[in-house]
């Protein structure tokens, strides 16, 4: 339900559709044209709430003229050209600008405006404008003024007056105290009142909730305004609005006093930069309200979360005839022909049951199965009948595999799906794949050998192999750092790595070389994984910025931008139509892979997110960050449904059992947990969600969820896998 | 925490003159004040920025630690060029000096021998990566295996040993249940429920699973068996496996009531293995044996101060039993010794008494005094150096009277020997220089000129190794532990069968040299040197190190007292030849007494020299030593 909101409240919204698409261009700078064109609509967006004069036509044609200019001095002869042609300018306007002197200061003015409130716009590197294109309109939406020594006793006044109101209101109201805490010592630094800011901070940062330790330990060191061009944190806090959520009633209190006092400094940043989302109904509490804040940018916004997911999972592709004629081919050579069919059928039958929540077949667009993928799905449903059925009473028997002498080395782990191979990624920027069964690890013979192979031959795919190269491990080179992430294709052909030096590589595990390198992030790349139906993969880094790549382009498919900070680990959801990002903005969201959209964000995390886990269902997703706690999402909703407490450093890996029944957790704590998943999900199932306000009750049963702990010897866990017989792997380095 | 730290989080700015001390650095003199405010300002926030970004790549590293690659990853990512080859082994670089109102930073640059370099030991290659799989759980159940951390970690059997009638808490109960569930074993019981009203021992449960008995099983029969390799297993197993603290009380009384029994029946060498278990026991660090120390203290005890130990007294070496079990004695002295239970003054009583008591066999007179020495410097000072003419008189009575026993003149020279050797040391620390054979003689009657000869040495052996790097010196000054015990004990026991159990390393050969060149350091260097191979990888270089160090130290010992009875070559030799005793604590009595039929063969062999047969037990001995030296260092007070 929408919320009915104030005419104020309105102003606000519209404006904020409009900054959207300048929101978006920050991420994509990629071409200089599209860096050039996305100041106008954020300055337009500005205009109003700064103290500059309502745009008009001479107005526009003014930054036009800026902007050529802009252009001219930076010798981009045919962008200049094109704009003027496009905006119809004479061809001499520029010059005769510039040969009028006062036009030139005009137009160098408001330059000096779009670009930066200072002229060391000019001079400022091209390289941190093209980081941030729209840094220096950002800014200069500080630059109102108010006297300096008013803040501390507006923000005090206004700190009395919430802890005065009734307690139902106070834990709403008392949201506004971070956002307002940080765009006023903002506003005191970009106006160089040094000292005053500095004195703000120290007074009232002790007030904001721990949570925010870390932003405010960036704000702590900034005290000058040439500190805000490039840095990221404050950025994040300028193009985008802090989302708070505030009951009906609240809301008239905080204005009514506003009001009231004429307090307008305070009304002006509540308007600016903060968005309030206003519902009816009853104020929630402080715990509620402390289970989703954390993250950079306030919580979400409900209309965020109201796109339909498909999250049902997609109809097994119908392999069954051949199917059964091979499996029992297969059974035949190993002699024990009985007692298959019956199981064969019921999982034919559960196939064939159209999920409602599923998306359609062809939603996106999969590769087609393979003969070696139809076997290896037929080994998988042999290996699932012999699956142990999970449970509270029936733990999981967990294998630790240690690194050992990785000498803190070891950045990212994957198994294979049928546990056959394991990878590592080291910060010495070496991949290593060992075999974990017998089976030793052999290259394809050199092509010249491979002309002597009788090819006829039914075992030529034997043939090929080049048995003096068998050996347990093999070490990829190719990276020129730390690799950061690590995926196995679901067919075991391929590797996928991603590293510090801003490339993905794939490598092939049939030559043990590397095939491509995908480069399009700039700056490290922290995750990458392949698709559960291959061909595709999703990649994360410090750009912030998602990209979803085919391993055939070698340019991104799709660019998911949004996040306002470093994304730090990405998924796929098993239906391949979505996938999953989390970063250290403390959100997670969720990404649609055909139209591109962001369709839920979910926000609760106190620390950037480095795990994280779609139950096998693909309804609920877990989430682990730094903050040491997993928390349990139900996407068809878009809620928070659970909080597992328990460890105390970061989780760096979760995993569900292949039937979804136990959630387990690795962390930096040298643990691994046991989660009751079931139960977790199951009391919620009874509860009535009440998803109209979007508000849950989170009972701390975290203790009763909790199956198991078990500690291993200094040794972080950065890796879980559960094998097809639902056997635990767990994998990290021993750090003695 | 961070709630105390975040005022200081906004003040903390670079001080104004490191920015001089750069400016200068790099050529710029007399920079304005102002700059320098401006300067450091921005400098600190650039820092602060770039520490912040290093931290995510330790995040992402998933690493605790920050290292100096993570700044370069930061650098890189601000597009600034990282700092090559940066790397300090220290933890700053600079040095800072001031003078003629002058200030200073500088990169201290020591000159470098190259001699060091190239003599210095090449460090360990690296090892590979490598992968090993272990369980975790085995179906929710953690399995005690060394892989594993301690089911019962050391604090908690110390908690539970040493306050076994806390309060159990409501609380603290859920606690152990919710671990229970994890670890399995050692849940605490659910019985204190009542609101913690009635103090309850936490009941802890013994019942050994079937694969624990097996093991227990396993074990002892190792350690009192036969095979000495075995042995050498099972005892490195007690030393290191994590889950033993289930099996503890059984192997405790395992050893109260082996010693009884083997005493009665003067089993030398059982009664050594059994205190090898305790030795292995003590050394494991994830024990806590306080809760035992009523069985295992009786046990040592006995095997210190018992009148008999053995069936030939003349023959069998119980001597380095007795010193094995006193420093055994003084190490859980060490540990355990509170002032409630007052382990030490208890024990210091009882060797007291007995030593005093003029009936006193001379066994158990050495027992007592090896005991006490043991303690440490202070208990000898002030127990044992006032009775050294009390005790000089008797043991010349003996040496120098009518032909008692050989029995008695045998232990009279063991109690004599072991008076010098710990007494000398303490001497040479408290006695003032000069040392006077005649004023010695007259402190300390009939040991005084003997005494006077052993701290003279020990002076120059300090001073000697007060050159060297301290570090060595700990190790230095015991060779002479446990694994002598052992390895003669065996021998004594067993017969001279020794060769057959202990490979005789390619390395040997090295030992030929020595005899022909007593006083040259290198000679002894490479005794040491076999011990490094022995050694285990990890600690090579290490070793290596000392020998050269050491090596200085015995031989110039020896030099003024070459006539006298003490000459460590032939010392080493006949221990080695008749398998009596072990490289070090024969070193004083077998010249001075000599049996007959020793003797002979001593001195065949003296001359001759077969290395392999000399060499092989004390090779095994120096690789017990070694792996056993640890132990030994902490307790002898050196």
């Amino acid at each position: 339900m929408a919320a009915v909101q104030g005419g104020l409240v309105d102003a606000v919204e519209k404006k904020d559709i409009k900054t959207e698409p300048s929101e978006d261009s920050g991420g994509n700078n990629n071409a200089n044209d599209g860096r050039l064109l996305s100041p106008p609509p954020g300055s337009s967006a500005s205009a109003p709430g700064g103290n500059k004069p309502p745009a008009g036509a001479p107005e526009d044609q003014q930054t036009l003229l800026a902007v050529l200019q802009f252009l001219r001095k930076n010798n981009l002869a045919e962008s200049v050209e094109i704009l003027r042609r496009e905006a119809g300018l004479p061809e001499d306007a520029l010059d005769l600008k510039a040969g009028d002197s006062a036009g030139a200061e005009d137009a160098s003015s408001l330059l000096s405006r779009v670009t930066v409130s200072s002229s060391a716009a000019a001079q400022a590197p091209t390289k941190a404008v093209e980081d941030q294109p729209d840094v220096n309109v950002v800014l200069s939406a500080y630059s109102q003024q108010g006297d300096p020594a008013l803040y501390g006793v507006y923000y005090s006044g206004l700190k009395r007056f919430i802890e005065s109101v009734l307690d139902c209101h106070r834990a709403e109201l008392s949201q506004v105290f971070y956002p307002l805490f940080v765009h006023m010592y903002l506003e005191l630094v970009y106006n160089n009142h040094e000292n005053e800011a500095k004195v703000f901070f120290e007074k009232f940062s002790g007030d904001q909730e721990c949570y925010y330790e870390d932003d405010l330990r960036v704000l702590s060191s900034l005290t000058k305004k040439e500190h805000m061009r490039g840095n990221e944190t404050l950025l994040d806090f300028r193009t985008s609005k802090f989302v708070l959520r505030i009951s009906r009633d609240s809301y008239q209190l905080l204005k009514r006093h506003l009001q009231e006092r004429q307090n307008n400094q305070i009304w002006n940043i509540i308007q600016e930069h903060l968005y309030i989302d206003i519902f009816d109904g009853m104020p929630r509490s402080k715990s509620q309200i402390d289970a989703m804040s954390g993250s950079l940018a306030g919580e979400a916004k409900r209309e965020a979360n109201k796109a339909k997911v498909y999250y049902g999972l997609l109809k097994e592709p119908e392999i069954e005839l051949p199917l059964d004629d091979e499996d029992e081919e297969a059974e035949n050579e190993e002699g024990k022909p009985k007692k298959k069919k019956p199981k064969k059928d019921s999982m034919g039958s559960k196939s064939k049951k159209q999920d409602p929540n599923a998306p359609s077949q062809t939603r996106i667009p999969l590769p087609e199965l393979k003969d070696s993928d139809k076997l290896d799905k037929i080994m998988y449903m042999k290996e699932a009948t012999k699956r142990i059925r999970l449970g509270p009473d029936n733990l999981p028997s967990i294998c630790f595999y240690s690194f050992l002498n990785a000498y803190q080395g070891l950045t990212a782990v994957d198994f294979t799906d049928d546990s056959s191979l394991i990878a590592g990624g080291f910060a010495d920027s070496t991949v290593r794949v060992w075999s974990v069964t017998p089976k030793k690890l052999r290259k394809v013979k050199s092509a010249a050998d491979l002309n002597l192979i009788d090819k006829e031959s039914d075992d030529v795919l034997e043939r090929i192999m080049d048995e003096k190269t068998a050996s347990e491990s093999k070490i990829l080179y190719g990276h020129s750092g730390p690799v950061y992430g690590i995926s196995f294709s679901p067919d075991r052909n391929y590797l996928l790595t991603c590293s510090e030096d801003g490339t993905i590589r794939l490598w092939s595990l049939q030559t043990f070389t590397c095939l491509v390198g995908y480069k399009g992030h700039n700056y490290p790349v922290w995750d990458t994984q392949f698709s559960p139906h291959g061909y595709y993969f999703i990649s994360g880094g410090h750009d912030r910025v998602a990209r979803l790549w085919a391993t055939d382009h070698y340019q991104p498919l799709r660019m998911f931008s949004g996040h306002l900070a470093d994304i730090t680990s990405t998924r796929f959801h098993p239906n391949s139509n979505y996938v999953v990002t989390g970063s250290s903005d403390r959100t997670i969201r969720l990404w649609d892979v055909l139209t591109g959209n962001c369709v839920r964000i979910f926000t609760g995390h106190k620390g950037p997110i480095h795990a994280l886990a779609f139950s096998p269902n693909g309804k609920f997703l877990a989430s682990g960050a730094t903050d040491g706690r997993v928390l349990l999402w139900d996407i068809g909703h878009g809620l928070m449904i659970g909080e597992l407490k328990g460890h105390t450093d970061t989780i760096y890996s979760l995993k569900f059992s292949r039937d979804g029944e136990i959630l387990a957790s690795g962390s930096m704590d040298n643990t691994v947990r046991l989660w009751d998943a079931t139960k977790a999900f199951d009391d919620l199932e009874t509860d009535d969600f009440t998803a109209a306000t979007g508000h849950i009750h989170l009972q701390d049963n975290s203790q009763e969820l909790l199956l198991g702990t078990y500690m291993s010897k200094s040794t972080p866990v950065i890796h879980l896998h559960f094998t097809r017989r639902n056997l635990l792997l767990a994998a990290g380095a021993y750090n003695p | 925490m961070a709630e105390e730290r975040r005022p200081k989080q906004c003040t903390v700015v670079l001080p104004t003159e490191s920015m001089k001390a750069m400016a200068e650095s790099i050529g710029v003199g007399q920079l304005q004040e102002e700059s320098c405010v401006a300067l450091s300002e921005e400098v600190s926030y650039r820092i602060k920025e770039i520490a912040q970004d290093a931290l995510k790549f330790m995040h992402h590293g998933k690493r605790r630690k920050l290292t100096t690659n993570d700044i370069d990853n930061a650098l890189k990512l601000k597009n600034v060029e990282p700092l090559y080859g940066f790397q300090s082994q220290e933890f700053i670089p600079f040095r800072f000096a001031s003078g003629g109102g002058r200030e200073l930073h500088f990169y201290e640059e020591k000159e470098v021998d190259l001699s060091d370099i190239i003599n210095t030991p090449l460090p360990r290659v690296p090892l590979d990566v490598s992968l090993k799989a272990h369980w975790l759980s085995i179906e929710g159940v953690q399995p005690s295996i060394p892989e594993n951390p301690p089911p019962a970690p050391k604090e908690q059997q110390k908690v539970e040993s040493t306050e076994p009638l806390k309060v159990v808490k409501p609380g603290q109960e859920e606690d152990g249940t919710v671990q229970g569930k994890g670890q399995g074993a050692t849940a605490a019981d659910g019985k204190g429920k009542e609101k913690g009203l009635i103090r309850l021992k936490p009941r802890s449960t013994h019942e050994l699973s079937v694969e624990q008995q097996l093991y227990y099983k396993e074990i002892t029969e190792a350690c009192v068996g036969s095979c000495e390799a075995k042995r050498a297993e099972a005892l490195q197993s007690i030393a290191t496996d994590p889950g033993l603290y289930q099996m503890l009380p059984r192997f405790s009384t395992f050893i109260s009531e082996g010693v009884r029994v083997n005493v009665v029946q003067n089993n030398l060498a059982l009664l050594i293995y059994l205190m090898r278990m305790v030795k292995a026991l003590m050394d494991n660090p994830t024990l806590y044996l306080e809760k035992y120390l009523h069985e295992l203290i009786p046990a040592v005890v006995t095997c210190i101060v018992s009148k008999q130990l053995c069936l030939r007294p003349d023959v069998d070496n119980h001597w380095a039993l007795r010193d094995f079990a006193a420093r055994l004695m003084a190490q859980s002295c060490k540990t355990f010794s509170t002032t409630t239970n007052n382990i030490q003054s208890r024990i210091t009583k009882t060797f007291t008494k007995s030593w005093l008591d003029e009936k006193t066999q001379w066994t158990t007179r050495y027992g007592c005094i090896a005991g006490l020495a043991e303690l440490g410097a202070d208990v000898i000072k002030t127990l044992i150096l006032p009775r050294l003419t009390v005790e000089g008189a008797r043991i010349k009575a003996v040496m120098e009277g009518p032909v008692v026993s050989n029995i008695d003149k045998i232990g009279a020279d063991h109690v004599q020997s072991l008076l010098l050797k710990h007494c000398a040391s303490v001497i040479a620390k408290i006695r003032p220089q000069p040392d006077n054979v005649e004023q010695y003689r007259i402190d300390y009657g009939y040991l005084g000129p003997m005494l006077c000869s052993h701290v003279m040495k020990a002076r120059t052996q300090a001073a000697l190794q007060a050159q060297q790097v301290n570090r060595t010196t700990l190790t230095i000054t015991q060779p002479r532990p446990t694994l002598t015990v052992s390895q003669s004990g065996l021998s004594g026991s067993a017969g001279p069968r020794t060769p057959s159990i202990i490979k005789v390393p390619s390395s040997l050969t090295l030992m030929s040299p020595r005899p022909g060149t007593p006083s040259q350091p290198s000679p002894p260097a490479t005794k040491y040197i076999v011990m490094a191979t022995s050694a285990g990888p990890a600690s090579t270089q290490q070793v290596i190190t000392l020998s050269s160090s050491q090596s200085a130290s015995p031989v110039t010992s020896t030099v003024p007292s070459a006539t006298s009875t003490l000459q460590p070559l032939v010392k080493l030799e006949s221990g080695s030849g008749p398998g009596l005793t072990g490289s070090r604590p024969m070193q004083k009595y077998i010249v001075v007494s000599l049996p007959s039929s020793a003797s002979s063969s001593l001195e065949n062999k003296s001359s001759v020299l077969p290395t392999s047969i000399s060499s092989t037990p004390i090779e095994a001995g120096m690789k017990l030593d070694r792996s056993e030296s640890p132990g030994a260092s902490t307790q002898s007070p050196h």
